[in-house]
C-alpha cells in the first residue's frame, strides 16, 4: 500500500474515532470539561474512568463523525482552550496518581485569529513542557492523523504507538507539497517522502508500536480493541515495575535521542 | 482604438539573437555591500553605518533582522564569548532530495554552520549561557542541529548553574527533515523543564520572525519573554489564516505590540536597551559575576 492509501485511510469518514476507542476500553467514563481559564474546546475529549478496574485520565483530540459533530469539535483541530484542558487533566492525573490514556485524531492545531489571541503557540509548549516531567505513566495511540505540532502536544509521553493505517506527520503531505515544491499538487510524492506511515516511523524509533487493523478495521474493530486494551494493560504493568525517576529519565531520553547530528570543521 | 495598431508592412529578420554578438547591457548599479536599503523608509543607508546603529535604521528607526552574530555582539561584553558545540550540523535523515546541496550553498553563502549560535559569555559582567537564531539560515528554520545545539546548551546550563538566554528567530520546524525536526520540540521542551525545576532563570526573546514550532516550544516557554517593537510572533501563518478565513488581517496582527496586548509578553523592549535590561533581570534574580 502506498503511502497516500494510508493518508486515504486515515481519513476516512467511516474509521472509527477516539471516542469509539474510548467506549470500547474504558469503564464508566465520566467526561470533564473546560479549561478554568477560558472555555470548553470540544476538539479535545477529556475525562475520567476504569480501565480493567484500575482508575485513568483519558484525553483524546477527535474530529467529528459528521458535518454537525464537525462543526461542534472544529474539524478535529483544538484551539489553545483544548490544550489548556487537556493540561488541566494531566496534572489533575498525576495528584491522584492517574496513569493518563490519550488518542489523537487531528489535522494539527487550529489555525485562527482567535487561536493566535489566545496563545496557541504557549498553549501547545506548555503541554510538551508539562509532559517532560508529569509524574505519571502517559501512553498516547494516534488511531487516525497525527498532524503536527497540535497531535505532539499530546503525544510527548511514555510511550506513542500508531494504528496501521494511521499517519504521523510535520504536516499535511499538501501542505508540504506546497512549501516544498511551491505547488500543491505533488502530495502522493510528498507523502512518500515525508516518512508519516506507522512502519517508517517504527523505523525511525519515533513510536514504540504498531497496532494490527487485521485487514479492515471496520470489520474486525473488536480484534483491534484487544490489542489495544493489552498494550495499555502491558504498558501499565511495565510502568508500575519502575521507578518513577527511572520513568521520567527514559521519558527524557525518549526525546534526547532524536537527531542525529555530526562534527564538521 | 484599431487606428493606433497599424499593420507593419516591412520585413523582420529571423536572426538568432545570441549570434548578434550585442554587448553586455550595462545597468546602473550600488556596489554591493556598501549601501543597504532600509525596508520601511526605504531610503539607502550605509551599511558600515546600520552595523553600528545595531540594525536599526539611522533615518526612520526601523528594525533589521539582526544575525546570530551581530546579536551575541549587541547582547555579550566584548570578548567574553565562548562558543559551543560550533562544529555540529545536522544529517539527512529522510533522505531528502538535494538537502544536502541546499545546505552546503547556504553554509558558504552565510559563513554559518547551522542556523544558532550558541555559548556562554557575560552581559555586564554577569554570566549567562545564550543561544541566537539566524534568520538568515534558511529562515532560522529548526532541525536536528538546532534541536541538539539548544538542548547541549540548556544542559550546560543546568549543571552550571547558568541562567538561560535564548533569542529565537525562525520560520519552525525544518521541513526537509520531517517528523525528527517535530521531536526537536518536545526535546529542547523538555530540556528547559529540566533546567527550570533547578531554580534557573530563562528569559526568552522571540525576534522577527519567530513562528510555527519554535512559537509552540521554547520561546513561549521563559520565565520572562521579552521581544522587540514590531517583531512578528506567532504560531500559524499569517497566508494560512487569511486563506482560511478569506479576509485580510490588521497590520498589526501577530506582532510583538499584540502579543503582550494579548498577555503572552512581558515588555516589548527596545534593541538599544535590551542588554541593560536583562542586566538588571538578572541582578534581580542575584545572579553575580
Amino acid at each position: 500500500m502506498s503511502a497516500w492509501d494510508r493518508v486515504l485511510k486515515a481519513r476516512d469518514k467511516n474509521r472509527p474515532l477516539p471516542l469509539d476507542f474510548i467506549r470500547k476500553i474504558i469503564v464508566d467514563f465520566v467526561q470533564l470539561k473546560g479549561d478554568r481559564l477560558y472555555g470548553n474546546d470540544e476538539a479535545v475529549i477529556g475525562g475520567i474512568g476504569y480501565f480493567l478496574g484500575t482508575p485513568v485520565t483519558v484525553i483524546a483530540i477527535s474530529r467529528g463523525r459528521d458535518i454537525e459533530e464537525n462543526i461542534i469539535r472544529n474539524f478535529g483541530s483544538p484551539n489553545p482552550e483544548g490544550y489548556r484542558k487537556a493540561l488541566r487533566l494531566m496534572k489533575q492525573a498525576e495528584k491522584f496518581n492517574r496513569p493518563v490514556i490519550i488518542f489523537i485524531d487531528t489535522k494539527g492545531a487550529g489555525c485562527a485569529i482567535e487561536a493566535e489571541e489566545r496563545g496557541q503557540g504557549e498553549a501547545i509548549a506548555k503541554c510538551l513542557y508539562e509532559s517532560a516531567t508529569l509524574k505519571t505513566p502517559i501512553i498516547s495511540f494516534i488511531t487516525g492523523e497525527g498532524g503536527s505540532g497540535g497531535a505532539l502536544a499530546l503525544a510527548a509521553g511514555d510511550e506513542v504507538h500508531m494504528l496501521e493505517n494511521a499517519i504521523y506527520s510535520i504536516l499535511s503531505p499538501e501542505g508540504f507539497s506546497s512549501i516544498l515544491y511551491k505547488d500543491g499538487k505533488y502530495f502522493k510524492e510528498a507523502s512518500e517522502i515525508m516518512k508519516i506511515t506507522s512502519d517508517d516511523l517504527l523505523e525511525l524509533k519515533i513510536i514504540e508500536g504498531i497496532i494490527s487493523e487485521h485487514g479492515n478495521i471496520n470489520e474486525n474493530f473488536e480484534e483491534t480493541i484487544i490489542d489495544i486494551k493489552n498494550t495499555i494493560n502491558d504498558f501499565l504493568g511495565r510502568t508500575k515495575a519502575s521507578k518513577l525517576d527511572d520513568l521520567l529519565e527514559a521519558r527524557y531520553n525518549r526525546f534526547r535521542k532524536f537527531g542525529n547530528v555530526r562534527w564538521k570543521i | 482604438m484599431a487606428i493606433f495598431k497599424k499593420k507593419r508592412n516591412y520585413f523582420t529578420l529571423e536572426g538568432n539573437i545570441d549570434e548578434l554578438n550585442l554587448p553586455p547591457e550595462v545597468k546602473p548599479s550600488i556596489p554591493e555591500g556598501v549601501w543597504h536599503k532600509c525596508k520601511a523608509c526605504e531610503k539607502l543607508i550605509l551599511k558600515e553605518e546600520l552595523v553600528t546603529n545595531t540594525y536599526i535604521c539611522p533615518k526612520c528607526g526601523a528594525y533589521e533582522r539582526m544575525g546570530a552574530k551581530e546579536r551575541i555582539e549587541a547582547i555579550i561584553d566584548e570578548g567574553t564569548f565562548k562558543e559551543l558545540s560550533a562544529n555540529i550540523v545536522g544529517m539527512n535523515p529522510l533522505n531528502f532530495p538535494k538537502y544536502e546541496e541546499k545546505i552546503e550553498k547556504i553554509q558558504q553563502s552565510t559563513g554559518l554552520k547551522e542556523g544558532v549560535l550558541t555559548g556562554y559569555g557575560r552581559i555586564s559582567t554577569l554570566k549567562v549561557a545564550i543561544a541566537a537564531m539566524d534568520p538568515n539560515f534558511i529562515m532560522g528554520s529548526m532541525g536536528s542541529a538546532i534541536g541538539e545545539k539548544l538542548t547541549l546548551l540548556i544542559e550546560f546550563a543546568e549543571k552550571n548553574s547558568l541562567p538561560l538566554i535564548i533569542f529565537s528567530a525562525s520560520g519552525g520546524a525544518r521541513m526537509q527533515e520531517g517528523i525528527i525536526s517535530l521531536m526537536q520540540m518536545a526535546k529542547v521542551s523538555a530540556a528547559i523543564k529540566r533546567h527550570s525545576d533547578k531554580g534557573l532563570l530563562y528569559v526568552s526573546i522571540p525576534t522577527d520572525p519567530t513562528t510555527g514550532g519554535v512559537t509552540a516550544s521554547f520561546a513561549m516557554l521563559g520565565d520572562i519573554i521579552l521581544s522587540e517593537p514590531k517583531a512578528l510572533i506567532g504560531f500559524a501563518g499569517r497566508r494560512v489564516i487569511e486563506g482560511t478565513i478569506r479576509q485580510a488581517l490588521p497590520d498589526d496582527f501577530q506582532s510583538a505590540e499584540f502579543l503582550l496586548k494579548h498577555g503572552f509578553l512581558d515588555a516589548v523592549v527596545r534593541r538599544e536597551e535590551m542588554k541593560e535590561y536583562l542586566h538588571k533581570v538578572l541582578l534581580l534574580h542575584e545572579y553575580k559575576s
